[in-house]
């Protein structure tokens, strides 16, 4: 056992950060909006199963990029955070305000923790209100703060150039098909400048959709509904609804 | 670690421990005292007087299955409440309805509506019908302390079957012993009159109309037999509840249609106070 040399605790931070935040760069982007009548969650996912976005409760959904099976690891978490939380109290006391502060303090005490290696992993946590303005979105980076997002928010490998991107393009109240089409153009834009084209069956497409009847309002988008959406024009069509019976 | 689920501390170690997609599996591990089968009762002479729901029925048709109760819970020989709600949705493509001690039946059924979403929300997939049958198996087993002193819960459990495509019947006895049940079923103290009644109004080409109209003639059969089931309370406006699941998943006949329902059926009975006549051959 060798004698260990002094790192300053700030060198460490850095050491740490940079590893999470290279690790999180070797993930896909994606991205999440605010349309009228939800929030939808965008990216590049070429597998079917193992998904990038999930239901976490009945209005809350959840977005990762990053390392898999840690953000699995954080997803599941919060499964179980909500469920007790709604199974002990009521399920309008689930909120991803409160979930977010979950989130935010179990990343920054394994970040600070020199036990255990930084998640490399970048979270949204989203919530669907009963109006636009009800929407929140929170983005948690690895090192356990959390930011208050509003419009359009991207994480993973690109989201810089990405969320400037959607920043200058979004507007409130835009249609599914509108938002779903920027979401898609934003992730097609490689680093450089130049951009390449994403195949609707490696797209990965959910929503919170406030309209829906039942209380729990996630819903993935998938094969025609996905492709008519992409087709659509902009215009309002049938396709837009985002409750079409088509599984 | 009390304080991780109401308060804003980090997740414990509970929390991020992979494997079980089973929320009372998480529960029993992270905070047992929250499982009502974890309750001890202290010993008590005689039987412990708590609200008692009574019947719930149940009927196939090609393409689904109605699950339908009536809404009169009682304490003894006191009627408890008037419009008790006995039959609820488990999930998209399930209902249980259920006979037996109120309070803790509410409190399974709450429970098992958890335990399918919490794993379908960690798995990405619904259970198997026969899945969430054996899952409240295992809940009304947990009762049995319970039971033995008098608190049983007699649940009855229907669904649509995506893999078979068709609707399917379980019943339960109070040990948590489950039988699949063909065409009809029903249970709770009124049960008796309801079979009857079904098993002479029941055929295998029923429309989901004429299904729910058999319920309600079912219904109205245990009530007029037994004192513990109440029948249709115009006055009051108070209908049984009546629901079918379809592919199309659950649904709930609004108040209007089961009102429509029930009026229909009262409306026969004043003119054939015993209902339908069946063949004699």
């Amino acid at each position: 056992m060798s004698t260990p040399f002094y790192v300053s605790p700030q060198q460490a931070m850095a050491d740490r950060a940079e590893y999470a935040r290279k690790g999180i760069a070797r993930g896909r982007s994606l991205a999440v909006m605010q349309y009228a009548d939800g929030i939808v969650f965008v990216g590049e996912n070429p597998s079917r199963a193992l998904h990038k976005f999930s239901e976490i409760y009945d209005r809350i959904g959840f977005a990762a990029a990053g390392k898999y099976n840690e953000y699995e690891n954080l997803r599941i978490g919060g499964v179980r955070y909500a469920d007790l939380r709604g199974y002990t109290y009521d399920r309008d006391d689930v909120t991803a305000r409160g979930l977010a502060n979950v989130y935010a303090q179990t990343l920054g005490t394994i970040f600070s923790s020199a036990a255990e290696k930084p998640y490399e992993v970048e979270l949204v946590v989203a919530e669907v209100g009963e109006t636009p303005e009800g929407d929140q979105i929170y983005r948690l980076p690895h090192d356990g703060s959390i930011v208050d997002e509003h419009g359009s928010v991207a994480v993973g490998g690109n989201s810089e150039q990405i969320s400037t991107f959607l920043d200058q393009r979004h507007r409130d109240g835009m249609s599914l098909a509108e938002a779903l089409k920027l979401a898609v153009q934003a992730l097609s834009r490689d680093t450089n400048g130049g951009e390449r084209e994403i195949p609707a069956e490696r797209l990965e497409v959910a929503v919170l959709d406030r309209t829906r009847p039942q209380k729990r309002k996630f819903k993935r988008i998938v094969g025609g509904q996905l492709s008519r959406l992409l087709a659509a024009n902009g215009a309002t069509t049938e396709a837009e609804s985002a409750d079409d019976p088509e599984e | 670690m009390e304080a991780n689920t109401r308060g804003t501390g980090r997740l414990p170690a509970a929390f991020l421990t992979p494997g079980s997609s089973s929320f009372m599996d998480f529960l029993s591990d992270h905070q047992p005292e929250l499982l009502p089968g974890k309750r001890t009762l202290p010993p008590v002479q005689g039987v412990i007087e708590a609200p008692h729901g009574t019947t719930i029925v149940a009927v196939t048709f090609p393409g689904g299955v109605v699950l339908a109760g009536d809404r009169r819970a009682t304490m003894g020989n006191v009627i408890a409440q008037r419009d008790i709600e006995k039959v609820f949705p488990a999930d998209e493509h399930s209902a249980v309805g259920i006979a037996g001690t109120a309070g803790l039946a509410v409190e399974m059924v709450k429970l098992f509506q958890l335990e399918l979403e919490h794993f379908e929300k960690v798995e990405g997939a619904q259970l198997s019908l026969e899945g969430k049958a054996n899952r409240l198996s295992t809940m009304i087993r947990s009762n049995l302390g319970m039971a033995m002193q008098g608190l049983a819960v007699v649940p009855l459990f229907a669904g649509y079957d995506l893999d078979r495509e068709r609707g399917r019947i379980f019943s339960y006895d109070v040990t948590g012993g489950r039988s699949e049940e063909h065409n009809f079923a029903a249970t709770g103290s009124g049960s008796v009159f309801a079979r009857g009644a079904m098993k002479k109004l029941f055929r295998d080409d029923l429309t989901e109309e004429e299904a729910t109209t058999l319920v309600v003639q079912a219904l109205y059969d245990a009530a007029d037999d037994d004192s513990a089931t109440g029948g249709p309370d115009v006055a009051r406006r108070i209908y049984p509840i009546i629901t079918v699941i379809t592919d199309d998943g659950f649904r709930r006949l609004t108040e209007q249609e089961a009102s429509e329902l029930s009026r229909a059926v009262l409306q026969r009975r004043l003119e054939e106070p015993d209902g339908p006549r069946a063949a004699l051959l």
